[in-house]
């Protein structure tokens, strides 16, 4: 095993693999500390960085950061990586890929070109010596377009999740959030349900909900009920109707264990739900979600930072072309990210990382109330990953999720973003809601009592 | 007034979900009423989870019911520590552990734990009243109890290390939840056979959402006793213990599981 090493005033620190080398290079943070991986000082983490910084991208294919033998992530990792791609940016070290990145000559197109050939350990190292603004900077400039119904990741575009979740999966309290959220025009990523019972039934019922409403406004979006994996593959079996299928999903083959999932799930997941062939334009069916501290919550990190087991989730994801991925960044609590600084921190490094291997990233931006947050942490956050190119952010009503009890980002939230920084949402999306009434060719909300979804608001209860 | 007609239907829709539905809006954002709101309810779990809870007037309140109480401390000896670090709030401090070695009690049937968790409203509003629902309840049965424990900056398992050193068979810990937007005074118990440092999650049972909006003192110490006679019966708990009382009752609902 190769000794990494750099003094900084005749101190010398000593790195004894690649993982502690990584782990120590991490901007401070709670989970790693928890996990005992975090540098001991400062001086130490930047130490850590320099050295890292001196690390040639050879090396992570050489070095991996838990045995190829015994993981089937890190098999995944290594056995997809393209040679081809990768050798524009063969002869790098993690800090000349940082200048790479950052240079004018790099574009969209460049970066596209060589995701295949950056493995998630390159990913997660580069992001660890890049300040806030250069992962936004470089985020910008990836693009990643998927589609089922609509487009999804277009320049100029950010998308909402309609998330109307309730504590008893009540159709009509669902369904009055689902209006509430189209008016405010939120939902062209998807209409998600956070389902509070896993079962075959309630998930069926919740699909055949969404998909009247759907088909009765003609609404060029996406549904999908977010329950485990093997539910979902029992009720299309029995031929409910199926968009998108969910699954949390980790950077270990341990932590995934811990899920309920492996590989060969997901890929058969993908499988049937590609062979319903639902999408109109496309037929990216995945929709993933991750968050940094899933692999330490299911002891299955490995001696891995949070941040590195993060990125390894996303390799996990491109292998299946998702129409969907987001990260979930202050949902697990205060021992992994304290407070907005972390948060804040976490869900940027997460977007570049997702976006460089090219992913469809979004984010979940929220807090829990033992967090050292609130929702100007949030504002804070939506600015910053609006800015970055996010693809999608979730709409809560009023941000105040009552069945998972966190707070995310509303429908409000998503508007002010838009009109402040001048982005729209998908464009079949934004056409339908010009059709409908609902915004004007500028985007703005029109005003309008007698609205068509009112109307239909109003029939609740008779349903 | 159309106008009207529109809050009246969201505040009609509002009776099928608890969701901040229809709250109307200025330009793109929440009118100022719906603003503070949030700020408000915001606040209050804030507060519910940086309040100290004041365990002496706790200690007072159950003297009459219990004679023998022990504070105990957890391994997080402040806030910031406790939220950061759950594995010391699920130790106890080494001077409280002395405390409990010390005390060389008998063996006995159920040791009551309280320990503040992420709500101290939750356990000055609740903790008292419950616990002297469930004393009576459980002397009737002739169970022996343990001296009551009083645990500053606990989460759920230290409960097991306390129901270890006092050897009891069953710990039954009151515990402050993490607190919601809309409730932040909520309770929940949890208990554990043949408790030991090192059990999981899947060991314990948990009966959550004790306050007045969710459940009941009453209906809580009902199924707290249930669960712990089957638990005695079959001497275990966790994922393979639960509440069947209702199936006897036939109900015929496939998603109710």
């Amino acid at each position: 095993m190769t000794s990494y090493q750099h003094s900084i005033r005749q101190r010398q620190y000593q790195f004894d693999s690649l993982k502690t080398l990584l782990a120590k290079a991490t901007p401070e943070r709670s989970g790693d500390a928890l996990a005992g991986l975090i540098a001991a000082s400062a001086e130490e983490r930047v130490a850590a960085q320099w050295c890292l910084a001196d690390v040639p991208l050879t090396t992570f294919l050489n070095e991996v950061v838990i045995p190829y033998e015994t993981d089937e992530v890190t098999r995944l990792i290594i056995d997809s990586h393209d040679q081809a791609a990768f050798a524009p940016i063969r002869h790098l070290t993690v800090g000349g890929l940082r200048e790479w990145l950052l240079d004018y000559r790099t574009d969209s197109q460049q970066l596209a070109a060589v995701a295949a050939g950056i493995t998630p350990e390159m990913a997660a190292a580069v992001s660890k010596i890049m300040r806030n603004q250069d992962l936004i900077a470089v985020a910008k400039k990836c693009q990643v377009i998927t589609r089922f119904r609509n487009t999804l990741g277009l320049a100029g575009r950010f998308s909402s999740r309609l998330q109307p979740n309730h504590p008893t999966d009540d159709p009509q309290g669902i369904a009055a959030a689902i209006f509430d959220g189209l008016l405010y025009g939120c939902g062209d990523a998807v209409i998600g349900i956070n389902p509070a019972t896993d079962s075959p039934q309630a998930m069926t019922s919740l699909l055949h909900l969404i998909d009247e409403l759907r088909q009765r406004y003609a609404m060029p979006v996406q549904s999908c009920v977010l329950a485990h994996v093997t539910t979902a593959l029992q009720v299309i079996e029995l031929g409910a109707p199926v968009d998108l299928v969910f699954q949390s999903i980790a950077g270990t083959e341990a932590a995934n264990r811990s899920f309920g999932i492996d590989l060969a799930l997901l890929h058969e997941a993908n499988q049937a739900a590609r062979g319903l062939q639902r999408g109109t334009i496309g037929n990216n069916v995945m929709y993933f979600e991750t968050g940094q501290g899933s692999a330490l919550s299911a002891n299955a990190h490995h001696g891995v930072d949070q941040q590195t087991c993060e990125a390894r989730a996303y390799a996990v994801a491109r292998a299946f072309e998702p129409l969907l991925l987001n990260t979930v960044v202050g949902f697990i609590g205060p021992e992994y990210l304290y407070d907005g600084k972390q948060i804040t921190r976490a869900a940027l490094e997460d977007h570049f990382c997702g976006k460089l291997l090219g992913l469809p990233m979004g984010c979940d931006a929220c807090y829990t109330n033992h967090a050292e947050a609130d929702q100007n942490d949030i504002d804070n956050l939506l600015v910053l990953l609006a800015s970055a190119g996010c693809t999608y952010v979730m709409g809560v009503p009023g941000a105040d999720d009552i069945m998972l009890n966190y707070q995310s980002s509303s429908y409000h939230d998503i508007r002010f973003v838009q009109t402040t920084l001048g982005l729209r949402p998908a464009p079949e999306f934004e056409a339908w809601l010009q059709q409908l009434g609902i915004s004007d060719q500028a985007g703005r909300l029109i005003a309008n009592e007698r609205h068509r979804l009112l109307q239909s608001a109003a029939q609740l209860g008779a349903l | 007034m159309a106008e009207q007609s529109e809050n009246e239907l969201w505040q009609r829709l509002r009776q099928f979900t608890n969701a901040r539905i229809g709250i109307g809006r200025v330009g793109d954002a929440l009118p100022t009423k719906a603003n503070l709101a949030f700020q408000q309810d915001h606040a209050l779990a804030r507060d519910a989870v940086h309040a100290q809870v004041d365990f002496a007037a706790i200690a007072s309140a159950l003297q009459p019911e219990f004679p023998q109480i022990l504070r105990l401390k957890s391994a997080a000896l402040d806030r910031a520590t406790y939220l950061k670090r759950p594995d010391l709030g699920r130790s106890l401090h080494v001077e409280s552990r002395l405390q409990l070695e010390a005390l060389q009690t008998d063996p006995c049937i159920v040791a009551l734990v309280v320990a503040d968790g992420l709500s101290a409203v939750a356990i000055e509003r609740h903790a008292v009243p419950l616990l002297n629902i469930i004393k009576p309840q459980l002397e009737s049965l002739g169970w022996s109890l343990a001296p009551l424990v009083l645990v500053e900056q606990g989460r759920v398992a230290i409960g097991d290390e306390i129901g270890e050193l006092l050897k009891a068979e069953l710990v039954v810990i009151l515990i402050g939840e993490r607190p919601g937007l809309s409730v932040a005074d909520s309770l929940g118990i949890y208990l554990t056979y043949a408790p030991q440092r090192g059990r999981n999650d899947a060991e314990r049972n948990c009966i959550s959402n004790i306050h007045p909006q969710g459940l009941s003192y009453v209906a809580a110490s009902d199924l707290l006793m249930y669960l712990l006679g089957q638990a005695r019966q079959r001497r275990l708990t966790g994922v393979a213990l639960k509440d069947e009382r209702q199936q006897l009752g036939a109900t015929n609902n496939p998603t109710l599981e």
